[in-house]
């Protein structure tokens, strides 16, 4: 029957919607819970690395290209704690030797364009510089400016995606969409192990989403019984095959700085 | 020549520093430095009679940097010495102390005793503010590199800015290149009789000030220079028939003014600074931008874009002459952020009243960790008689550089 048909339809339509509006009820109610547990984990992660204060590092780059030619960078980095903002940075360089003595001073902010500063020795010169190169390469390695400036909650948004084990270790897998639109990113996707929340591995995906580079994190060690550093930082590019281990030595926690080290006046006296 | 005023300081500061280190010798020493290899090439035959027509012309520089700090760093002494070697011109091969000093950094403020040297500006293709060193002119006609300076220079930064002020006891000569050499006018120069508008001549003890201070994106300062003017009025005097160029250097004032506001992509930027004591009071401009366009065309390279104005409105009959009084620089830096930090600097600098222009580039690229190879050129270019150029027209140069660094 004709009007037997049409009922029907119109039944099955009505289920159909009704299903459909249920399941995407669901999946909204899925992924306020995805992710409020992504922000949840983050936030955790980042609560546990509150108070270090302050410390100073050394770090060596060693830059490779697909033919296996090494260059070396070596660089020395304090940096500062501050309460409701970003972290204060102070990088000076050591190696390759005809940028030896240049300084780059960076105050980071949650939410706003960080302030930076680079100081030239051979000029005695202290240049303000613009920070919204947050895509480019830092010191030509695998690291871009935005890898190595201080990862504050506000830069992303989250996204639990799954439980996953690797190396011996349960992880906590999120998605990271940046919220700076500047930002050279689609997602990362990052591990975080459930007993320490420390983060093992990223996965950075470019802006047309297809996966970019990897970071592995290797040799936590704690201190100050609290705050894990991991010794060594590897980037593998897959679009390029270069690749950029960052090693860090000689970690010093408590140092005493004050704020007035970390001025762009003082910058000038950085070695 | 400086050179006892230099020796005096080396040996006090040294002095200064063996006693206060005593207490704590348990301090670090860092040795560095750099060395150079320079080509100049001169396309153009030299026009003036005194000049050799040099075309190809090599020279070699050598800077060590020794440093000891003590007191966890709070304290520290710096020694860089300075030397060319030029085959060509016995002006040109000079030495110098970059920096004898001792540093102190207190809590906020800090205090340099010796001989060193201050950078102040903002602007990229004319430093209008920065006096505080004199212009080491046969390095480079840039007006970049300077002569160690011996000074008292104390710092303070409270919540209400930086506060700056040096004393400059000891005037340090301009330098000039050799009567027969390349870049030099039609008239010898008799740079070592030169004369002083003060009765205390090189011995007369300068001052400058400066408070700077930021106010989020916007950074200013204003400073103040009294003292030996750093430029040099040339005045033409006989000597038995033959006239001779000697420097005259007049007490000056000069007020600057300092100003950066730094947006997403752009630099903003402007200097201003009013001068007494080189005939009627006069000012000089620099103002523009630095635009950054960041991995142009996703190829990782960064293409910076440089646009400045700059006026002066200074009498030549009785201020030294100045090549910027109404011009506009514009000028195109590329940093390629590759492994080898290469990047260039093209610009040019145009006389709005003559058409003169002064075309400027600067390329470099390193090869080894110890070895960075640089390309410079300056090119004069529609230069009429009247332009301060005017003189060394024909002196265009493309430079190539070896640098060594240790």
């Amino acid at each position: 029957m004709k009007s037997d048909d049409k009922l029907l339809r119109w039944l099955l339509t009505g289920i159909g919607m009704s299903l459909s509006m249920g399941l995407f009820a669901v999946s909204i109610a899925w992924a306020d819970e995805s992710a409020d547990k992504g922000l949840n984990i983050a936030t955790e992660a980042d609560r546990r690395d509150v108070g270090f204060g302050d410390f100073r590092v050394s770090l060596k780059m060693v830059l490779r290209n697909r033919y296996d030619q090494e260059s070396i960078r070596l660089m020395r980095n304090t940096t500062r704690e501050q309460q409701g903002d970003g972290d204060k940075t102070l990088i000076v360089f050591d190696n390759p030797r005809d940028v030896k003595g240049t300084a780059f001073l960076s105050h980071t902010h949650k939410l706003d364009a960080d302030d930076q500063w680079l100081f030239l020795p051979a000029l005695k010169r202290v240049k303000r510089i613009s920070s919204s190169n947050k895509s480019g390469p830092f010191m030509g390695s695998e690291f871009a400016y935005e890898d190595i400036a201080s990862q504050e909650l506000e830069k992303y948004s989250y996204r639990y995606i799954a439980d996953e084990q690797f190396d011996g270790r349960d992880h906590f897998k999120v998605e990271l969409t940046p919220t700076n639109a500047k930002s050279g990113y689609h997602h990362q996707m990052v591990w975080f192990d459930k007993d320490e929340y420390r983060v093992w591995k990223i996965d950075f995906y470019d802006r047309k989403n297809s996966l970019l580079k990897t970071l592995t994190y290797q040799g936590y060690k704690q201190y100050l019984n609290r705050y894990w550093r991991a010794e060594t930082m590897s980037m593998v590019n897959h679009q390029t095959g270069k690749s950029t281990v960052l090693t860090f030595t000689d970690y010093v926690f408590a140092i005493g700085t004050t704020d007035s080290d970390f001025t762009s006046s003082r910058l000038k006296r950085a070695r | 020549m400086n050179f006892h005023h230099s020796l005096y300081t080396l040996i006090v500061v040294t002095i200064g520093v063996l006693a206060h280190a005593n207490t704590s010798w348990a301090g670090d020493w860092d040795v560095a430095g750099q060395a150079s290899l320079e080509l100049r090439y001169f396309p153009y035959t030299a026009v003036h009679a005194n000049q050799r027509n040099i075309t190809v012309s090599p020279s070699g520089t050598i800077e060590p940097e020794l440093v000891y700090e003590w007191n966890g760093g709070r304290d520290r002494f710096t020694l860089t010495p300075f030397a060319r070697f030029d085959t060509d011109d016995h002006r040109r091969t000079h030495a110098d102390l970059r920096e004898v000093n001792w540093l102190h950094v207190g809590s906020d403020w800090d205090l340099l005793i010796g001989i060193g040297k201050v950078f102040w500006g903002v602007t990229e293709s004319v430093h209008l503010v920065d006096i505080v060193n004199q212009t080491d002119a046969v390095e480079d006609i840039s007006g970049e590199k300077k002569l160690g300076q011996p000074m008292i220079n104390f710092t303070i930064e409270k919540q209400w800015g930086v506060f700056n002020v040096i004393a400059l006891p000891g005037f340090r000569t301009r330098t000039f290149t050799s009567d027969s050499a390349r870049l030099h006018g039609p008239l010898p120069v008799d740079w070592s009789n030169e004369t002083y508008e003060s009765s205390r001549g090189q011995r007369h003890i300068d001052w400058a000030v400066r408070w700077s201070r930021s106010f989020g994106d916007i950074d200013i300062a204003i400073s103040h220079f009294q003292g030996t003017s750093r430029e040099a009025l040339l005045t033409l005097h006989n000597r038995g028939g033959v006239p001779v160029i000697v420097p005259h250097y007049s007490q000056i004032g000069q007020t600057g003014f300092e100003l950066q506001w730094t947006t997403e992509n752009t630099l903003w930027k402007a200097e201003a600074m009013s001068r007494s004591g080189h005939g009627k009071r006069f000012y000089a401009t620099a103002s523009g931008f630095e635009h950054t366009l960041y991995d142009v065309g996703e190829s990782g390279v960064d293409v910076g874009l440089l646009m400045e104005y700059l006026s002066d409105n200074r009498d030549v009959r009785f201020a030294p002459a100045s090549g910027a009084d109404n011009d506009m620089f514009a000028g195109a830096r590329f940093v390629l952020n590759d492994t080898q930090d290469t990047s260039a600097l093209v610009g040019g600098i145009y006389d709005l009243q003559n058409h003169a222009v002064f075309v400027n580039l600067e390329a470099e690229r390193r090869i080894t960790d110890h070895l960075k190879v640089e390309i410079n050129a300056r090119f004069f270019v529609n230069v009429p008689d009247n332009d301060l150029f005017a003189l060394i027209r024909s002196d265009d140069y493309v430079e190539m550089k070896l640098n060594c660094f240790f």
